[in-house]
């Protein structure tokens, strides 16, 4: 087998990088919508890079939810880059500061091309497929933002029903076990009950404690 | 600071923190398997919370409304394996003509 190279994995994640875009182009129109400026969506999209801690983020603070349950609900959304950067650490050669610019090019997307046939992960797959997204998602954001300032009343466009739908298509395919599918009941049970009493982003916060049902003796 | 700057702060350390956490610290060592299930859970639980309050969130009540249209607009789009970009261009669509007829 020849050596893979960067443009392997760019050339990998092509299709996946057409929704990336788009994908960055709704985030920039939905923060606009929660009064997050373009300035501050883009420079979250370069700094943060992760889908839907933004878009968890921008809903919680377009619902008056406060910084602590936004900044609560993404760190928990994200949780799972530890395990996930534990599972391709020997890729990483090089000094701190190389090894740490290139886990940011860790994202779902990258991670899952990045594994080859063997079941090996590949370094070269991941970091040109991390690059591709990276540039696809900040530029979707910048425009989308640019654009959304421009919007009306997000209502009116039903921009509103965008963040159930968007949510709803990316829990889909995390659902695929029997345990996941039970967390997620519970934790959207969990949510339901507590939204008539608590703050917005408290009912997020307290659903998260479903992936207890996770836990395995040591 | 504007409360979205420092959000935007945070979050960011956040997650480079987490993604770093592989990569500059552990060097090829990986998680106990009682907390690599744990943590395998959390996004499909919160997630699922995310769904809840986006569509029947309100000022601490539950609102049924037009997001609900757009919502079985999208699950109807999910079930026929549409695109993201269809997926929430559905629900969007179908919640703004809901608006507009009723």
């Amino acid at each position: 087998m020849r050596a893979t190279r960067y443009r392997d994995g760019a050339r990998a994640i092509a299709p996946i990088a057409v929704a990336a875009v788009t994908f960055g182009v709704s985030f920039g129109v939905l923060a606009a919508s929660a009064g997050i400026d373009a300035l501050a969506a883009t420079v979250m999209s370069a700094t943060t890079f992760a889908g839907s801690a933004q878009f968890a983020v921008a809903s919680i603070l377009g619902a008056s939810g406060g910084i602590a349950a936004a900044v609560l609900a993404a760190t928990l959304l994200n949780a799972r880059y530890a395990p996930i950067s534990v599972s391709v650490a020997p890729l990483f050669k090089g000094g701190l500061l190389r090894r740490l610019l290139e886990s940011q090019l860790i994202v779902d997307e990258s991670w899952a091309v990045s594994r080859r046939a063997d079941g090996r992960f590949d370094h070269k797959l991941l970091v040109g497929a991390g690059l591709v997204l990276y540039v696809s998602w900040v530029g979707g954001t910048a425009v989308g933002a640019l654009g959304g300032e421009a919007l009306g009343d997000p209502a009116d466009l039903g921009l509103d029903a965008a963040f159930p739908a968007l949510f709803l298509a990316l829990l889909v395919p995390q659902v695929r076990t029997r345990r996941a599918l039970a967390a997620a009941l519970l934790g959207g049970a969990v949510a339901l009950l507590l939204l008539p009493f608590t703050p917005a982003g408290v009912p997020i916060i307290a659903a998260a404690a479903a992936c207890l049902i996770g836990w395995r003796r040591p | 600071m504007s409360e979205v700057w420092i959000a935007v702060a945070l979050v960011g350390a956040a997650t480079v923190a987490l993604k770093a956490v592989g990569p500059v610290l552990l060097g090829g060592r990986s998680l106990p398997d009682h907390l690599t299930g744990v943590v395998s859970l959390l996004a499909p639980a919160v997630l699922a919370a995310l769904v809840v309050t986006q569509v029947a969130g309100g000022d601490r009540e539950i609102v049924l409304d037009a997001r609900l249209v757009g919502l079985g607009a999208a699950v109807v789009a999910l079930f026929l394996r549409a695109p993201l970009l269809v997926v929430v261009a559905a629900a969007a669509t179908s919640t703004a003509v809901t608006r507009l007829l009723v």
